[in-house]
């Protein structure tokens, strides 16, 4: 038990490393979800996988929590049937965790003007919003915010690179 | 290719002008063009050079004037003009002139246009400006020439606005209607979107992601001194000057989708004046204040749509297929600009409101936020070339485009202010 504990607290300290880190940097490159990943591995090689009722699931990069990205078809809002899974399973764990709080960053493709886009990507993180709070998150958890076309993934003019652009990222403070 | 060359050159040689490091290349050519010489000026003839080059461009870029080599001739007086050496070459006009430095460290041009046909004098002027503000002065001598032969107002010496991204660094530039003479109103590591000039031209509106979302800041040129004017949860975006400077349009999200409100622009007495469940963006009040154009998806797609300022019912106005956007009404209030996005292609295109017909002025491509040029004749755009975001104009005829690139990163968001 001791060994477990200890790397527990390991974990927590990767994680916090992991963490404040980029956040300086976090709001001008892409949502960090680094957090999640650093500790993850180091889990996987401590053999800590009995741990799990004391590590927060948000970490488990085996959870459906672990995904934190929506996507939507070109000038859609809606979350799409296929993500809805992913928004209902971070809605129960925010109802069960209320110290947790996430920001919600709408991102669309370069189509469009820019600031019609910066409309369009707060529509898509007030629509995961609006999910997550009907699944049991409080409002007081959630912020939404859009960063139009001007934070794109990808720089590509084309559909690959316009798809990872269309989304929604759940993005937990730390 | 050869003109790149020339301006790589003039480059090198005007230090000050590095910065700006504009590259111009100019496509096609108005119809009636007016045959000019523009002699360059005697006294300095370093300052005469530097001056020539920048009336010869702004001339050229407006399409309206075909200039003729002055072959080794070079008169700078009235005196030493022989009309008929000029008038066996097919000029209609002539410009000379002298420029010095003055003894108190400014420069003055003394500048004349002469009718060669008619062997008179249509301008004799003298403008002088501080030291190092050459180009300044061959701004100012491009709109006489431009006002006296063409009849409408010159816009050289007027300025533009646009965000220049590098990688992750945006910056807010001011800078001369041909590019040069860049200034960084702003920089940091945050978007910047949407620059819009206050009518008389001191202030800048904004969007800003500094303090994690977009916020509406409003700066003044002058001072530097700025304001968070709209800080909303939510977005705050797409500020717009009425042209009378007392209120600011902007778009905020604070209940519910994006919606237009009116302000001061100190932010004070917001009042909402869209009512919609759609998207309703991109306002831009009529010249004489008495309506907005905005981008709204209400209808299903976006499309440029126009409603009166005290609020009431909206009218639809494009309909040409593909979606639209970021409409501005003309100077004159009698058309308007949009981008016009259909299959994959934005392209600018022009609106009559009275007939309601649409002339693209753009092939098509990736041609993004039109803005006029205070005379109505010249439309600033977003475009892309060799893989670049780079700025463009077009003439409002569609005839004469010139391509306008910084030396790195992307130029965007565009916009023209105002004759000050």
């Amino acid at each position: 038990m001791k060994k477990i504990i200890i790397s527990v607290v390991l974990l927590n300290l990767l994680a916090a490393c992991a963490s404040n880190k980029p956040q300086d940097t976090a709001a001008t490159t892409a949502p960090a979800t680094t957090a999640a990943t650093a500790p993850k591995s180091e889990a996987s090689t401590n053999g800590a996988t009995t741990t799990q009722t004391m590590v927060d699931e948000l970490n488990d990069s085996k959870s459906i929590l672990a995904g934190r990205s929506v996507y939507y078809p070109f000038d859609v809002a809606a979350v799409q049937d296929a993500d809805k899974p992913l928004v209902q399973a971070h809605a129960k764990y925010l109802n069960g965790h209320a110290n947790r709080t996430v920001t919600l960053e709408g991102n669309c493709d370069e189509r469009g003007s820019n600031e019609y886009n910066l409309g369009l990507g707060q529509r898509r993180a007030d629509g995961v919003q609006k999910m997550l709070e009907l699944g049991g998150a409080k409002a007081g958890q959630l912020k939404s915010v859009s960063f139009g076309e001007e934070k794109p993934k990808a720089s590509g003019h084309d559909e690959a690179s316009w798809s990872q652009n269309r989304r929604t990222d759940l993005n937990y403070a730390k | 290719m050869l003109k790149s060359g020339l301006f790589a050159l003039l480059m090198l040689v005007f230090a000050h002008t590095a910065s700006a490091a504009l590259n111009i290349e100019i496509i096609g050519a108005g119809e009636h063009q007016i045959p000019i010489v523009l002699v360059p000026m005697g006294g300095d003839e370093k300052l005469g050079q530097a001056i020539n080059e920048v009336v010869t461009s702004d001339l050229q870029r407006s399409g309206l004037f075909k200039l003729i080599d002055p072959a080794g001739k070079s008169p700078h007086q009235s005196a030493e003009v022989s009309y008929p050496d000029w008038q066996v070459r097919g000029a209609d006009a002539l410009a000379i002139g002298t420029v010095m430095p003055l003894a108190n460290g400014r420069i003055e041009a003394r500048f004349r246009l002469l009718d060669v046909v008619k062997h008179t004098e249509l301008i004799g002027q003298a403008v002088s400006v501080a030291d190092g503000q050459t180009r300044a002065i061959g701004h100012r001598i491009a709109d006489l020439i431009y006002e006296k032969l063409t009849g409408d107002q010159g816009v050289f010496s007027t300025r533009i606005a646009y965000v220049n991204r590098q990688s992750k660094k945006f910056s807010l530039i001011v800078a001369d209607s041909d590019g040069y003479n860049e200034q960084i109103v702003l920089a940091h590591n945050e978007p910047i979107m949407s620059p819009n000039w206050s009518p008389d031209g001191s202030h800048l509106a904004y969007v800003s992601f500094e303090t994690g979302h977009a916020a509406v800041f409003v700066q003044s040129l002058y001072t530097n001194q700025r304001k968070l004017v709209a800080d909303f949860p939510g977005s705050n975006s797409a500020p717009a000057w009425s042209a009378d400077g007392r209120q600011l349009a902007v778009v905020l999200t604070r209940d519910g989708s994006s919606q237009i409100y009116l302000m001061r622009p100190d932010g004070s007495d917001i009042r909402r004046i869209s009512f919609s469940g759609g998207i309703d963006t991109e306002p831009n009040f009529s010249p004489d204040g008495q309506s907005l154009l905005f981008t709204s998806d209400r209808g299903g797609s976006a499309q440029v749509y126009s409603m009166p300022i005290e609020g009431g019912a909206a009218q639809r106005l494009t309909f040409g297929g593909g979606t639209s956007y970021s409409p501005r009404y003309s100077p004159d209030g009698k058309s308007f600009v949009f981008t016009h996005l259909i299959g994959g292609r934005f392209s600018i295109s022009m609106q009559d409101f009275q007939s309601g017909q649409v002339e693209a002025l753009t092939e098509g491509g990736w041609e993004k936020k039109p803005s006029f040029a205070p005379n109505g004749k010249l439309i600033l755009f977003a475009s892309e070339a060799r893989g670049r975001g780079i700025l463009a104009t077009v003439s409002s005829d569609g005839r004469v485009k010139q391509h306008m690139f910084t030396q790195s990163g992307d130029a965007r968001e565009p916009v023209w202010g105002p004759r000050l």
